[in-house]
């Protein structure tokens, strides 16, 4: 139907998009790519010259690198794991009716709005502070001794930081997979005497299963880059050094900007393996 | 007998729904509380909900020092100007690729999404690099199209799929009856398309708004926003409970207002149409 003038006219509406994101991608990754395989120490002498993978070895054999894919892997893999379970608990209640649902509503998804560095700080101080914090009010309240969060149980801290920042995300995505659910098959299975349990695991979580990928892929790829949450917080000590933030700290505090763009490259490949599968399900959506 | 069953029901979800919500809200409604108090009722053991003597020091305190209005200042200007630039570079490729579209489009909407899930670590010291050499470190402007690039495959996306949603019959229709290209545009197209891009507009506000890792990197004293303002409270200010509520009340208070009114939208825009 699209006459040959008006695909040339599309096409020159979509360029400067595509020109933006090019550049965006290709000259960066360039630059990276090309310190990677150098000696490069801006404040120590600068450039000096070639070293092939020494970089991307070293990188790996670092005493930091093992830790920071053990920190990172745990704090990705708890909070996948709480916001799905409870997003998904969360969203079949949400479902059901009952009495100032929209409010409801409102007060589960809020914390995913509040900035990163504002809720880390409020954590950190108004309710991990083994001192002042809410927790250790808390705990004094059952004569127990306050936890020291951030030093004695850093990563699981972190993980109840950024669980609460992402448990709104999947329960919304979660609670609009359920309402999509078709309830006449839900009824039907309950006039046939299919106990709850049974309904949820043959009807309700097959029927969520896709959202559920969905969640997870988005999440890790947003969970990989977290950043403001350990820099305000433990500033990666206490184990909590996770890949990302090891790269920032060889680049930007270091000014090892071969070393950390090697580690940079690293990243990239993880978050592409990721992207690989995200891609292929919004693709086959786009299909359809 | 089965209504009676089903009001108890009802009255049981709502206790436990409520109980949640309010359980996952607190924090926020914490920092709220806190903002009004003293520094001494802030750490008060046991703590005080609602029965101290309620101030607005804070806040005065807070806007009076470190140019709290020049953050807010940089936050508007980079979040919006972001947004919008953005959208004026979208809004025509979303269009053609709605509207026109050739057997690469799918591709080139995936690829768009791919560079979406580049780690931003993985070029941040040549983005920092090329600030320098450009002088745009700390300045509004390299921020405002760090977060335009970051947020545009969002952005084309979101107006893709609304733009999908219009059919194309109706602006056949439209010719046929006798309409100028200009009518057209005017009457028919844009009144079925403000909706989908002020939702989009106002999705990626939120998000460029709350970005905290170029805007912790790339700015200094200048430039910063209210992410990087925040931060600045880590330590030692962040012990005085009340001021640090009142800074972050401020700074969250305008996007939880408009984030709720975003609720659809952040399905759609964060996943790329996957789920509905």
């Amino acid at each position: 139907m699209a006459t040959q003038h008006s695909r040339s006219a599309a096409r020159l509406m979509m360029a400067p998009a595509v020109i933006l994101l090019l550049g965006w991608m290709l000259v960066p990754l360039t630059m990276t790519l090309y310190f990677s395989f150098k000696k490069y120490l801006p404040l120590r002498g600068g450039d000096l010259g070639w070293v092939g993978f020494d970089n991307y070895t070293r990188f790996i054999t670092s005493s930091a690198f093992w830790p920071s894919i053990q920190a990172t892997l745990i704090i990705v893999g708890s909070v996948l794991a709480i916001t799905v379970v409870l997003g998904v608990l969360l969203a079949i209640l949400l479902d059901q009716p009952m009495w100032g649902q929209g409010v409801v509503r409102i007060l589960v998804i809020a914390p995913f709005f509040v900035m990163p560095t504002v809720s880390a700080l409020v954590w950190k101080n108004m309710f991990m502070d083994p001192v002042n914090g809410l927790f250790a009010h808390l705990w004094n309240a059952f004569g127990l001794t306050p936890v020291e969060w951030l030093s004695q149980a850093s990563l699981t801290s972190i993980v109840m930081i950024v669980s609460w920042q992402w448990l709104p995300f999947a329960t919304l995505i979660l609670l609009t997979a359920i309402q999509s659910l078709d309830s006449e098959q839900l009824e039907a299975a309950e006039m046939d005497g299919a106990p709850p349990l049974y309904r949820f695991a043959y009807i309700t979580l097959p029927h969520l299963a896709r959202a559920i990928t969905i969640v997870v892929l988005i999440q890790t790829i947003f969970l990989l880059s977290i950043f403001a949450e350990i820099l305000v917080t433990t500033q990666g000590s206490f184990g909590t050094k996770t890949l990302t933030y090891l790269v920032y700290q060889r680049v930007l505090e270091s000014q090892n900007v071969g070393l950390g763009s090697a580690g940079g490259v690293y990243a990239v490949i993880l978050a592409n393996i990721i992207a690989l599968f995200l891609m292929r399900i919004v693709g086959k959506n786009l299909d359809a | 007998m089965s209504r009676t069953v089903t009001t108890q029901r009802k009255a049981i979800n709502t206790a436990l729904a409520w109980g949640i919500g309010l359980l996952i809200f607190f924090p926020i409604l914490w920092t709220f509380l806190t903002s009004f108090k003293t520094e001494a009722t802030a750490i008060a053991d046991p703590p005080v909900f609602l029965f101290f003597d309620w101030t607005l020091e804070n806040y005065s305190v807070v806007t009076e020092r470190s140019d709290y209005a020049r953050f807010l200042w940089n936050s508007i200007f980079i979040a919006g100007g972001s947004t919008i630039l953005g959208i004026i570079v979208a809004v025509p490729a979303a269009w053609s690729m709605a509207f026109v579209p050739s057997h690469r489009t799918k591709d080139i909407l995936l690829w768009m999404l791919s560079t979406k899930m580049l780690p931003a670590v993985g070029v941040l010291y040549p983005i920092y690099l090329l600030f320098i050499k450009m002088g745009l470190l700390d300045s509004r402007l390299g921020l405002t199209l760090v977060l335009m690039l970051i947020n545009l495959p969002i952005i084309v996306w979101m107006l893709y799929t609304y733009f999908r949603e219009i059919p194309g019959e109706i602006l056949e229709a439209a010719r046929m009856d006798g309409a100028t290209l200009r009518s057209e545009i005017i009457y028919v197209l844009t009144p079925m398309a403000v909706p989908g891009i002020a939702s989009t507009l106002l999705l990626n506000f939120i998000l460029a708004w709350n970005e905290a890792f170029w805007t912790l990197n790339l700015t200094a004293a200048k430039a910063a926003p209210l992410t990087a303002f925040i931060a600045s409270y880590s330590s030692p200010e962040g012990l005085f409970y009340a001021k640090l509520s009142a800074a972050s009340t401020m700074a969250i208070a305008p996007i939880l207002i408009l984030g709720w009114f975003s609720q659809k939208q952040l399905v759609r825009g964060l996943t790329f149409g996957a789920v509905k």
